[in-house]
């Protein structure tokens, strides 16, 4: 098949358009770089495809997950399963690998809890003697986290010399919004069990900022931002870029190579136009990727040469390995004292307004794991959709089924009347857990297709054990039942599957020794370097925060880097 | 904080492309809004045409009279049937066809149980049959052990009509929730609410300096 190569060097190509491709373009096309981005996927638009402020019946199936695993309203064209592009789990393993095909990627519908990390999230060998530490400190970083909050724009508040908790750094934070009244509620559970519980911290404005509006509490952040209120890379990230005139955004471009020359050195990107089918190749003196961290890691296997046998930048054989995602489990209550609440507008944003970061730091060597979880609160009348009050049946506070008039009233008096909690935790990288390439798969493209090993510890499943506890113990210290049944150690205390969570982290991971790290501290490869990663490839350990605070933090950092020594021609 | 009035709020919801991010042009937000609101047209006009797709006539006819059953009009709202529930339930059966299994099949439990019971089906049955027969299937817990097939189905049938109630214009309607709206200023949750809960503001304001609680 002919190659359709494009004459054009840019600066510098960037696969992916979500977090860190999305700050990779603004920061290096406002240091004078000219970028071309590619992105597997179509063009999202907001206006047209977003369905914020939209009713369940506005569309015949109620906005049931048929198509989309979040549900029909959901930003996000992707899930767990694309057609044409399969991947494969090693015998006795699970990993669940989500992909969002579309410009901004899983940046347009996430949950927007942005979560500073910690100085110890840093250095957790020397606070424990696992994994590894980072090749920098949360010094290093802070001055990164800073500029994103005040360009990006959060919410939340600064407690750490209140509460104590010295791995929940200050930030530059708008004014949280004011709690729900369910959330004043579990508070109070919370700080009878010693709990904290404090604002949340989410990329949503409360007041304007950059000329975009402030929140309008429709609590549909996941349905995409029509008002630009919230973080979504294409209007936050690419928008500025756009306006440099230095950016060129390609959409149906699924990569298949990172091309390099017999000097080592990165020359740009092999992909397949997915609109035509046509092979088509874009050079650039510089390559970061920012595809997610398994795009990237089965990118870097996938670009095998004669120079680079492993693979590029994996002479160390370290890329794939360490992969992780976030623990996860959740409970939910029936809280009777909620019945009769005076009906209100209780949306607010898209999220929790407040939180219980990770509070037994002091105690860890008490517990048997190792790191920790925050707990993310919901409940309470939301907007109905599919699903509503299933399962009355076996409901606490219910007649246990029937139907009529009575069986209406019950819907009536228990809708809202619950409070549910999901834990994310800190899981520990281990030797059997890793991706790879499927030698016998390609996808529809013809693009080797990743395998993934997957093994939880014990020390992830005794997390979950203690999630499960410190849910039940809230819901009861409000007075309310556990709805369904608490699982226990045959379904590993309810921990989800490997991807789930979707923070998977790790598999490019970078450090000061070349034949245990892919990346240097620069996130640019020890072996190739005009090469860069800015997705949660290049992490060394998960925290027991959400990732995508620290991708947009690090690929800044990163791309600081290379705008310095471009300038200084070193690269 | 910058209040934003109705139509100012309008324009910025009517007209925003993907990329302005910023500033858009008034070319560009006429076209943004007409795009929503030929999506919202195209829906409208979707659900006028709307056909029963996968039930017969006699399977259409046996959820319309169920899904009455289960969601009765009553002093505060209408039925299942003035909801669409039974249009919902039919299109959820093309839509998610690994539930056409347990539907069809479920209402021919039912009947072969009517005809044993009573020699009609149970469309055909008097409104104290049909009671009858919900009555024996609608409390699993209390459920005898022969009808498991028939609870399974009638619990179904009854989530499926939550969903496809609650989520109608009507239904919402029923339960007053009064989100999903725009809200220039966030005030957090009212004072009869806070009470209800026991709970009040005062104790957070450290964390709430501008707002007045």
């Amino acid at each position: 098949m002919q190659v359709i190569r494009s004459p054009k060097v840019y600066d510098v190509v960037v696969v992916g358009s979500g977090a860190g491709g999305g700050i990779a373009a603004k920061v290096l096309t406002e240091a004078g770089a000219e970028v071309c981005m590619l992105e597997a996927g179509p063009q999202w638009d907001q206006a047209r495809d977003g369905k914020m402020l939209g009713w369940p019946y506005e569309s015949p199936r109620r906005g049931a997950p048929t198509e989309r695993p979040f549900g029909e309203f959901d930003a996000a064209w992707g899930g767990w399963e694309l057609d044409g592009e399969p991947y494969t789990s090693a015998p006795g393993s699970q990993f669940d690998w989500f992909r969002a095909r579309m410009l901004g990627g899983r940046t347009n519908h996430w949950g927007r809890i942005s979560l500073r990390w910690g100085p110890d999230d840093f250095r957790r060998k020397s606070v424990d003697s696992l994994g590894d530490d980072w090749p920098f400190t949360y010094d290093d970083i802070k001055p990164y986290y800073d500029k994103l909050d005040e360009f990006v724009g959060i919410f939340g508040s600064n407690h750490a010399a209140e509460t104590g908790l010295h791995n929940e750094p200050d930030g530059k934070f708008q004014p949280p919004p004011l709690p729900r009244a369910y959330e004043l509620y579990f508070k109070q559970a919370a700080d009878r069990l010693k709990i904290a519980c404090v604002p949340s911290r989410l990329s949503i404005l409360t007041r304007p900022l950059n000329g975009r509006a402030a929140c309008h509490y429709c609590a549909q952040c996941g349905r995409g931002c029509t008002t630009h209120s919230n973080f979504q890379s294409p209007t936050v990230l690419l928008s500025p870029a756009m306006k440099t005139g230095k950016l060129t955004i390609v959409t149906g471009a699924m990569a298949r190579e990172v091309l390099s020359n017999a000097e080592g050195k990165a020359t740009g990107i092999s992909y397949v136009d997915t609109t035509t089918g046509e092979e088509r190749t874009v050079q650039g003196r510089i390559v970061v990727l920012a595809a997610s961290a398994c795009e990237s890691a089965r990118l870097l296997l996938n670009s095998k040469s004669a120079r680079f046998p492993n693979g590029l930048a994996n002479g160390s054989g370290v890329v794939g390995r360490h992969l992780t995602d976030s623990t996860g489990a959740s409970l939910s209550g029936f809280i009777p004292k909620m019945i009769g609440m005076p009906h209100h507008n209780e949306d607010g944003t898209g999220g929790m307004h407040l939180y219980m970061p990770w509070w037994l730091h002091n105690v860890k060597d008490k517990l048997p794991f190792p790191r920790g979880y925050h707990i993310e609160p919901g409940g309470g009348r939301r907007m109905p959709g599919f699903g509503f009050m299933g399962g009355i049946d076996r409901h606490p506070g219910g007649s246990g089924g029937g139907y009529g008039k009575g069986l209406k009233d019950e819907y009536r008096r228990l809708w809202g009347a619950t409070i549910g909690f999901a834990g994310r935790g800190e899981m520990v990288a281990n030797k059997d857990t890793y991706m790879d390439i499927d030698p016998n798969v390609v996808d529809k493209w013809g693009i080797p297709v990743p395998r993934f090993h997957w093994k939880f510890g014990d020390a992830e499943r005794y997390q979950a054990r203690h999630m499960m506890e410190t849910f039940k113990a809230l819901i009861e210290e409000m007075g309310g039942t556990v709805l369904g049944k608490i699982p226990g150690a045959d379904e590993d205390y309810g921990l989800a599957a490997g991807g789930r969570i979707i923070h998977e982290a790790g598999v490019v991971r970078m450090g000061d020794d070349p034949n245990a790290s892919a990346l240097n501290k620069h996130c640019q490869a020890h072996e190739v370097k005009n090469l860069f990663v800015a997705d949660a490839g290049p992490f060394v350990s998960q925290a027991d925060k959400n990732l995508t605070w620290t991708i947009m933090a690090l690929a800044w950092r990163t791309c600081d880097y290379i705008a310095d020594q471009r300038k200084a021609l070193a690269i | 904080m910058d209040k934003l009035n109705r139509r100012q709020a309008l324009q910025v919801l009517g007209a925003a492309p993907a990329l302005a991010g910023i500033a858009w042009t008034e070319a560009e937000a006429q076209q943004a809004h007409q795009h929503a609101q030929q999506a919202r047209r195209s829906a409208v006009a979707a659900k006028v045409a709307y056909t029963p797709k996968f039930f017969t006539a006699h399977e259409m006819a046996t959820i319309t009279a169920l899904t009455n059953l289960i969601i009765p009009k009553d002093d505060r709202s209408g039925g299942a049937s003035e909801a669409g529930v039974p249009e919902f339930i039919d299109f959820m059966m093309v839509d998610q066809p690994d539930r056409q299994l347990l539907m069809r099949g479920g209402i021919r439990w039912v009947d072969s149980e009517c005809r044993k019971r009573y020699g009609q089906t149970f469309f055909k049955g008097t409104a104290a049959q049909q009671a009858e027969l919900c009555d024996a299937l609608a409390y699993p817990a209390k459920a005898r052990p022969e009808h498991s097939h028939g609870v399974r189905f009638f619990s179904a049938v009854r989530d499926l009509t939550a969903t496809g109630f609650f989520t109608s214009k009507i239904g919402i309607a029923d339960l007053d929730y009064k989100g999903n709206t725009f809200v220039p200023v966030w005030t957090g949750a009212p004072k009869e609410a806070l009470d209800h809960l026991g709970v009040s503001y005062a104790p957070l304001s450290k964390w709430y300096p501008e707002e007045s609680v």
